[in-house]
């Protein structure tokens, strides 16, 4: 048996495209990791917009969340860029600020916690990667795939590397590999590590900036021949899927790698919810 | 508080003593950030001039900018620059201090109201409920969303950090 996670959610997964959460659930099953639900958790909260209000108010909610953790004795595992680089961002901070670590503690008490600073957190992708190995994932596979994807990286995964270290920020290929397990090829193409133009609170602030970078990205991966998109990160996943509607000329369906996974290992598709997005995937 | 072109070393100063802040000084204006910047791709954000008005004390001109809420922590300059300046941990630290004097747009206020509200930056509603419920998963999820306890909690923690207060909603 695998290692235990505590699942954390975050928003954009559990209220707007569940498909991300089930097909986690589904997946993790197939691979024998266990879940277990982290309950009462938080916003993470978001590295962009919330950090840029207020550090310490961000830095005490994620506390609260690391502290939940702790008490269910399992590392964290995220299913999103934003909740992982805020999570492993706070983690990181309060395990090495006995100072913060402390006030951010005066708050947690009132609410009856207390956090150790030593909760660890997962991204779903590098946990796949790193625990389970692409070996094991590929003897999972049952129906191999035949694609052309645009692999979308996301910000907050990879970067900041210096404290991340989990592969080259400008040249990464963990994703690329997780996804070319399944069959599909993963494709090349024009500024592949730009971002979808969500973050740091571009998308609720300036809709239109937003757009721009992710109209850049469709015609750059249309360009190079994709057929979907495939993301590690729910937020980007609305960006590219949302967008895609309303500018009415693209429609790439958006395939997080943990649908991907369930496609692939012969997860029943009503459980994927690819066909319930704004651009569907009807496989 | 500067006038538009008058330095105040104090600010350059007070961006320092925060986390990242520490690397302000260091830049000595190549510009790679301003080349790796999506954002100044497509507008004219100049990170590099950002930087370089905070490390001269232009408070005013920084705080007020549009400019500082271009960026989307994409992390692509800091990764380049060459002198290690903690460059996106910079414009949060300007963020924060422009919303600590009330310059912040309606629609991050909004952002700042929903997390209060729901213990998320979106609520959940009725139709997404049906769509968990025919995925197989409970309507409302075990956190803040699905909690009304946890939600109390948050908003505890959240309220015990003045954070309320800085959005103007309770």
């Amino acid at each position: 048996m695998a290692k235990k996670y505590a699942l954390f959610l975050g928003c954009v997964a559990p209220a707007r495209y569940p498909g991300i959460e089930s097909s986690t659930r589904e997946v993790c099953k197939e691979l024998g990791i266990e879940l277990v639900e982290l309950e009462g958790a938080g916003c993470c909260p978001a590295p962009g917009v919330i950090k840029s209000f207020e550090q310490d108010a961000w830095l005490a909610i994620a506390a609260r969340n690391l502290a939940l953790a702790q008490k269910t004795g399992a590392d964290i595992l995220t299913i999103c860029n934003g909740c992982f680089g805020s999570l492993f961002d706070a983690a990181h901070i309060l395990h090495n600020d006995p100072e913060k670590l402390r006030s951010v503690n005066k708050i947690l008490r009132e609410v009856g916690l207390e956090y150790n600073g030593e909760t660890k957190v997962h991204h779903f992708a590098e946990m796949v990667y790193k625990e389970i190995g692409l070996d094991t994932v590929k003897s999972h596979i049952k129906a191999p795939l035949e694609m052309n994807v645009a692999v979308h990286y996301g910000c907050h995964f990879l970067k900041p590397s210096n404290i991340k270290q989990l592969d080259d920020p400008e040249r990464p290929k963990i994703l690329d590999e997780l996804v070319e397990v399944t069959g599909a090829k993963s494709i090349e193409y024009k500024d592949k590590q730009m971002c979808c133009g969500a973050g740091g609170g571009v998308r609720s602030g300036n809709p239109a900036l937003a757009t721009k970078f992710t109209e850049e990205k469709l015609k750059n991966l249309k360009a190079a021949g994709a057929q979907y998109i495939i993301d590690v990160c729910p937020f980007c996943h609305l960006q590219f899927d949302r967008t895609q509607k309303e500018l009415g000329t693209y429609s790439f369906p958006v395939i997080h790698l943990s649908q991907l996974y369930g496609l692939a290992m012969g997860v029943p598709k009503e459980r994927l919810g690819l066909d319930i997005q704004e651009i569907p995937g009807n496989f | 508080m500067s006038s538009p072109k008058q330095p105040s070393l104090e600010f350059a100063e007070s961006v320092q003593k925060e986390h990242g802040g520490e690397t302000l000084m260091l830049c000595f204006q190549c510009g790679t950030c301003s080349g790796s910047c999506p954002s100044g791709r497509l507008t004219s954000y100049r990170t590099r001039k950002l930087i370089r008005k905070a490390q001269l004390g232009l408070e005013d001109e920084v705080l007020q900018s549009p400019d500082l809420w271009m960026c989307t922590t994409c992390y692509a300059c800091m990764e380049r620059c060459p002198r290690g300046v903690e460059i996106v941990d910079i414009i949060t630290i300007l963020r924060n201090k422009a919303v600590s004097k009330g310059i912040m747009s309606d629609e991050h206020k909004k952002v700042g109201q929903y997390l209060l509200a729901n213990g998320a930056t979106i609520p959940l509603n009725p139709k997404y409920e049906e769509i968990r419920e025919r995925l197989g998963l409970p309507r409302r999820p075990v956190n803040t969303l699905g909690d009304k306890k946890a939600l109390e909690d948050f908003q505890k923690v959240l309220k015990a950090t003045g954070f309320d207060k800085l959005i103007g909603g309770d």
